[in-house]
């Protein structure tokens, strides 16, 4: 068994450039700025085809392409072209030639599941409760702002989430690219046969991601309006699990199968 | 990579043979982690629905196996068993369960409560009410999370090349390209593993038609 403790404690891999805190910071702003850019696409076409139901067919069938194009193989299918364009879109080379593909596969990454999960949580929302609203005269902006949004925070949130573990664990690869990040512990120690350093790095990743998506569930409970925590169950399998209907883990399934 | 064309059409016309080898290694990847996966998950869903109190364990469980980047999940496993695929298919499976057993059990959740009740009254053990009535009904459920677990191994799959070239996949081609800075085979892989998903997901769709005939009639629905 390799030293792990040794290699987590040792000051040496504290410090520096290449140290865990800056390979941290890296990990966490490729991870921040992927998945803000992916909230930023992904939730507002979401609450769009979600609310008006139009061109649903088509953005969910585009969140699944994006889905099966594997992230390894688009970070590095962008790297010939990034290098091709890069004099020509005055592509800054000291944010690292790898950064760019990275950023855009952990973009891409991310958005089928703030996508679906959006489209699904408004779709969810029971018509009745819609059809009331209108009835109260409320406008569609009304509606999606005060009916549909806080009804399907949990379940938006949910798709969040997923996107958030995949990236973090994900950008780990990024390091075969050269890029920096906690990766680097990894696909270093594995060049080197350094199990040590292997090992940490593994168990660093493992934990941000723990860690993160802890604090995402506790943002989730608390962001959840109070009349739906603990909202009755089904009838099975459990009644104290919320994550159960996520419906970005489905696909487009539940909403389907819930009417 | 300098004045190299991005695809070589040439090489891949020539190089057909090694193309149908890493289909069929990549196919290989996929199907046994998710038929492992799929079988431990039914199991893991019939337990679930059984005794509800072991869901929320099992998915925070399976939802920690999923947080374990690939890369690192490969190096846990390679004092173990080597550069094998055993190596390969462990992680790819684990992954597997969130998927699956989340869907497995939401299936058997969608089975409505009075049907359950008219399948005791009509005098159904246990086990026969499982196989003839909450099977079934599942299904829709279980082949969608079959279909998000299918295509999420493939992408999954093609990282495994970094373990060894006698079951790479199709990542060989994306890893020998990025290592040579030879574009075609890194965009070859890149296309044929997304093609593969999306033949896989449409076959999957066509066999779930047959699994659930009553559905056709509801058919036309998005």
């Amino acid at each position: 068994m390799p030293d792990i403790i040794g290699w987590l404690s040792d000051p040496i891999n504290w410090s520096g450039d290449q140290g865990i805190p800056a390979r941290l910071i890296e990990h966490l702003q490729i991870c921040l700025l992927a998945v803000g850019a992916a909230t930023a696409i992904g939730l507002p076409v979401g609450l769009y085809v979600g609310h008006t139901g139009r061109h649903a067919g088509l953005a969910i069938n585009l969140a699944n392409i994006g889905r099966a194009v594997p992230s390894y193989a688009l970070m590095v299918g962008i790297l010939p072209i990034a290098l091709t364009l890069a004099p020509t879109i005055g592509y800054d080379p000291d944010l690292g030639l790898t950064f760019l593909p990275l950023f855009l596969a952990m973009t891409l990454l991310a958005i089928p599941p703030i996508l679906v999960a959006t489209y699904a949580g408004l779709r969810e929302v029971d018509r009745d409760l819609i059809e009331a609203g209108r009835g109260m005269g409320l406008t569609e902006r009304q509606i999606l702002g005060r009916l549909e949004v806080p009804l399907a925070v949990p379940v938006i949130i949910g798709g969040f989430r997923t996107s958030t573990l995949q990236v973090i664990a994900t950008a780990t690869i990024g390091a075969i690219l050269s890029f920096g990040g906690l990766g680097r512990f990894i696909v270093d120690g594995l060049a080197n046969r350094d199990d040590a350093m292997l090992f940490g790095g593994a168990v660093l990743v493992t934990v941000l991601a723990l860690l993160v998506d802890g604090v995402l569930a506790v943002v989730q409970h608390v962001l959840t309006p109070r009349a739906l925590r603990g909202k009755p169950a089904p009838r099975r399998p459990s009644d104290d699990d919320e994550d159960r209907i996520d419906p970005a883990m489905f696909g487009v399934r539940t909403a389907d199968v819930s009417t | 990579m300098g004045d190299q064309p991005l695809v070589d059409f040439a090489w891949i016309m020539d190089h057909l043979d090694d193309i149908a080898l890493r289909l069929v290694q990549h196919v290989q990847l996929t199907i046994i982690p998710v038929f492992l996966g799929f079988v431990i998950s039914l199991f893991l869903a019939i337990w679930a629905v059984r005794q509800p109190r072991v869901y929320g364990p099992i998915v925070a469980i399976s939802g920690i196996l999923y947080t374990i980047p690939s890369i690192a999940a490969f190096a846990f496993l390679i004092p173990i068993f080597g550069l094998t695929l055993i190596t390969a298919v462990i992680p790819l499976t684990t992954y597997t369960l969130l998927i699956l057993v989340r869907n497995n059990a939401s299936g058997f959740a969608a089975v409505p409560a009075d049907v359950l009740e008219a399948a005791e009254g009509m005098g159904y053990t246990r086990w026969e009410r499982m196989r003839r009535i909450e099977l079934p009904l599942a299904v829709p459920l279980m082949v969608a999370g079959i279909r998000l677990a299918v295509v999420t191994t493939i992408g999954l799959a093609t990282v495994a090349a970094i373990l060894g070239d006698s079951f790479g996949g199709l990542g060989q081609f994306i890893t020998e390209g990025l290592q040579t800075f030879f574009p075609t085979k890194i965009y070859l892989g890149a296309v044929l593993s997304v093609a593969l998903a999306f033949l896989a997901d449409f076959l999957i769709i066509r066999v779930e038609r047959r699994l659930t005939p009553w559905a056709t009639a509801r058919a036309g629905r998005v």
